[in-house]
């Protein structure tokens, strides 16, 4: 027996580890996905007060903490009882959706970019962003702007990108001005040229290498779950949310009926729980899998019936033609982000143009009182839901998430141990079996990222630290 | 050569690394003098070996280590000691590497008490023991990461704006000197204090609207003289970046002190609530009074478990 630790799982937000058990033959006996840290957030939520919730739920995920900002803001409308005014929910889509871009974008270029640009089995110093400034300059300027430009947005709409506070139970405490809107127009349109030419640039030149490997790569078959509207077409802001059979027939309920339809299970080996379909057994065995479901782009873009803009829904034909639906090949997971982004940045120009985004009349007042609220977006990387209780001065007592990621917990390992047991076999890896094997993991997880790039030249480090009154305290060098 | 660099993260949301890249395009004009030897959110550098072969956590030798996040586990507290170890110069960046942040919440109650609500008291979790194959313990409080190792330089913010960020490696490569502000969020605020006719004041909670649409801020009333719980007072300033109107205040949202206490070993309860005094709030008043205050910064035992009521 012997064990291999992947530690940690890079390229991915937040912290990981996968430890793969190989039998006397050297062929793969289990695998876990260990998540490795536990901060509560469920428990110490209690005792604040609930509109205090969305400044603080945003520190949950600094890569989408928009998706927790807004759902947290939705559970807070809930549980005052009151409806945010029209203008305020549309300043919160745009939100949403300007930072939905950021994000694909970050993902599909940093994050997983370098697997696919690098290749998988490239030497681990240039499997990464360093490599793509080398190979693709021009990409990886544009990237940076683009995302660059996405945060430069937010800060304009809601005057911060990273942990925002503008939306408030009841609504959206910043109203957008004209001059602030004809500011952003031209930025929303630079995003969707910008997603555009992903989309171009990924079927000409990333896509049809991959094809192959798509069809053969660590694939399950599972459930998926994700939010649409009234009328069943997608929807990353509000709606019911549609939990599809992976033989594509599926049910809808309300949000707030989350509890009928999803359990969560528990592993001894993670900190992470397991969600699954409540009416059936939970079992991860990959020949006879039970009760799972996945969420996150493959998902959403699976359960909707339509795309809600026109270029987005195009893409939309075009995949449906080729992979069917629900579409499982787990690399698809990277096809339909682009899908998603292409529809994040056309929605946000929608709401640019429309007349009622600059109305003043953003926020209605709540008072506190007991009640419980449920409040879901689907977040980047999947369907995110809070649930809040409260006492009668608007306290929290009861409070119980349900993360994007988490939902895939289950699938990401079934996926890991796939790729482990197709890649290692009579005791044979190398490094690039097994960042293959973390692959598993990067499809359904959005991370991010920050870029280096190397160059010769002798560079001194020093730093000066100067006290509050302006005299040197220290003077620190690797001379 | 270029400068190399390592980055760790601990108990962390991730936004301190997604400020990086926010830097934007003068991030493009940097990058060529550093060289980052481990950072797992960007680099595939493993602690254990790339064949995971290693048992002893190991980072490479750096000249600039950059810790962001808390420490909760065991594991964060050997990453942590690792690191220090192997820098020259070692750099805690953002309000949960210097004070704890918001994961430092956790330390109002105790590990139990965590695991019990999280695994026995989730109205959608089967019941179940706590998860302990193949994982670090939690430690029994949040500690920053200047309560365990030495840091030479604390960046704080939630996140850190990517201002600072530039100034700081700026900084380290050419040695500028390089100096956080010493004012307060009040002192950069643009709102107008009337100081003499704040006496009066009844506290509110921030469930309306505080300035009506475009409202040019030096036309509006410091929002705590309004009535709005703010902690501009005892709050360093910085996160306004180059335009210097303090981030929250741009969203007519009252500061909640992200930025940490002027001086690194302060307590901002304290001062908050001789703050408040001086202009006639009673701090009995206040509600959730240990965790809004320390919001960010209840490490160095700051925040403690309340006693159970008898």
């Amino acid at each position: 027996m012997k064990t291999i630790t992947i530690q940690p799982v890079s390229r991915i937000e937040g912290h990981a580890k996968v430890t793969i058990q190989l039998d006397n033959a050297g062929n793969v006996a289990d695998t876990h996905v260990n998540v490795i840290e536990l901060r509560g957030f469920e428990r110490f939520a209690i005792g604040r007060p609930v509109e205090e919730l969305p400044r603080i739920m945003t520190r949950i995920c600094g890569v989408c903490p928009w998706s927790h900002h807004l759902a947290s803001s939705k559970a807070g409308d809930a549980v005052y009882g009151v409806e945010p005014p029209t203008a305020g929910v549309k300043l919160r889509r745009l939100c949403n959706s300007t930072a939905y871009c950021e994000e694909h974008i970050l993902h599909f270029y940093f994050l997983s970019g370098p697997d696919f640009v690098m290749g998988p089995d490239a030497d681990p110093a240039v499997r990464n962003i360093v490599g793509i400034v080398q190979k693709h300059s021009d990409i990886a300027r544009q990237v940076v702007k683009a995302r660059h430009t996405g945060a430069h947005m937010l800060e304009i709409i809601g005057a911060k990108s990273i942990h925002p506070d503008v939306s408030v139970p009841g609504g959206f405490q910043k109203p957008l001005t004209e001059a602030e809107r004809n500011e952003l127009k031209p930025m929303g349109r630079s995003l969707l040229d910008f997603a555009i030419f992903s989309m171009k640039f990924a079927k000409e030149n990333v896509f049809p290498q991959y094809l192959d490997t798509v069809k053969s790569f660590a694939n399950l078959s599972t459930g998926f779950l994700g939010t649409v509207t009234p009328e069943g077409a997608y929807d990353v802001y509000d709606g019911k949310f549609r939990l599809m059979q992976a033989d594509g027939s599926f049910v809808d309920f309300p949000a707030e009926k989350y509890t009928d339809y999803i359990s969560e299970h528990v592993e001894p080996w993670s900190y992470l729980k397991f969600p699954y379909i409540k009416s059936k057994p939970f079992s991860m065995d990959l020949d006879k899998p039970s009760g799972i479901y996945r969420t996150n782009t493959l998902a959403r873009i699976n359960v909707c019936d339509r795309m809600p803009a026109p270029l987005a829904q195009a893409e939309l034909e075009e995949f449906r033609e080729s992979f069917g639906r629900p579409a499982q090949l787990t690399l698809l997971y990277h096809w339909a982000r682009l899908i998603e982004l292409l529809y994040n940045a056309e929605h946000l120009n929608q709401l640019l143009d429309d007349p009622e985004i600059c109305d003043g009349n953003t926020r209605v007042a709540c008072t506190p009182r007991a009640a419980r609220g449920v409040g879901s977006v689907e977040a980047p990387r999947g369907t995110l839901i809070h649930d809040y209780a409260t006492n009668k001065d608007g306290l929290v007592t009861d409070c119980n998430l349900i993360v994007g990621t988490t939902h895939n917990n289950a699938a990401i390992n079934m996926s890991v141990k796939r790729a482990a047991k197709d890649l290692i076999k009579a005791g044979k890896y190398d490094q690039g079996t097994l960042n293959r094997v973390e692959m598993a993991i990067r499809a359904y997880d959005p991370c991010l990222s920050c870029a280096t790039h190397l160059l010769d030249g002798r560079i001194a480090v020093k730093l000066t630290i100067l006290d509050a009154d302006g005299r040197i305290r220290d003077v620190l060098s690797n001379g | 050569m270029a400068v190399k660099v390592a980055q760790e993260w601990l108990a962390i949301c991730g936004g301190c690394e997604v400020t990086i890249l926010d830097i934007g395009e003068p991030l493009l004009d940097l990058l060529p003098k550093l060289e980052f030897v481990h950072m797992p959110v960007l680099h595939d550098h493993k602690l254990l070996g790339q064949l995971g072969e290693k048992t002893k956590l190991e980072i490479p030798q750096a000249d600039v280590g950059i810790i962001s996040g808390s420490i909760h586990t065991k594991e964060n507290e050997e990453v942590a000691k690792e690191m220090r170890a192997k820098v020259k110069i070692l750099i805690a960046m953002g309000a949960c590497a210097c004070y704890g942040g918001v994961p430092a919440l956790r330390n109002l109650f105790t590990v139990k008490d965590l695991f019990d609500k999280v695994y026995r008291g989730s109205m959608t979790t089967e019941k179940a023991e706590d998860p302990r194959a193949e994982l670090p313990p939690l430690i029994d409080r949040v500690m920053a990461v200047t309560e365990l190792v030495k840091v030479d330089v604390q960046l704080p913010g939630c996140p850190t704006p990517p201002e600072i960020m530039v100034d700081v490696l700026s900084s380290l490569l050419d040695g500028a000197p390089f100096k956080l502000s010493d004012r307060s969020v009040c002192d950069e605020c643009p709102t107008k204090r009337e100081k003499k006719a704040a006496a009066g004041i009844v506290l509110k909670r921030p469930l309306q609207m505080i300035c009506t649409q475009g409202a040019d801020l030096a036309q509006t009333r410091c929002f705590m003289e309004q009535g709005f719980l703010c902690q501009g007072p005892v709050t360093r300033s910085g996160c306004g970046g180059k335009t210097k109107t303090p981030r929250c205040i741009k969203a007519y949202m009252p500061c909640r002190g992200c930025f940490g206490p002027l001086r690194h070993d302060a307590n901002p309860m304290v001062d908050m609530m001789g703050a408040l005094s001086t202009i006639g709030i009673p701090p009995a008043q206040i509600l959730d009074r240990a965790a809004t205050f320390n919001r960010f910064v209840g490490g160095q035992n700051r925040l403690r478990p309340i006693p159970a009521k008898k």
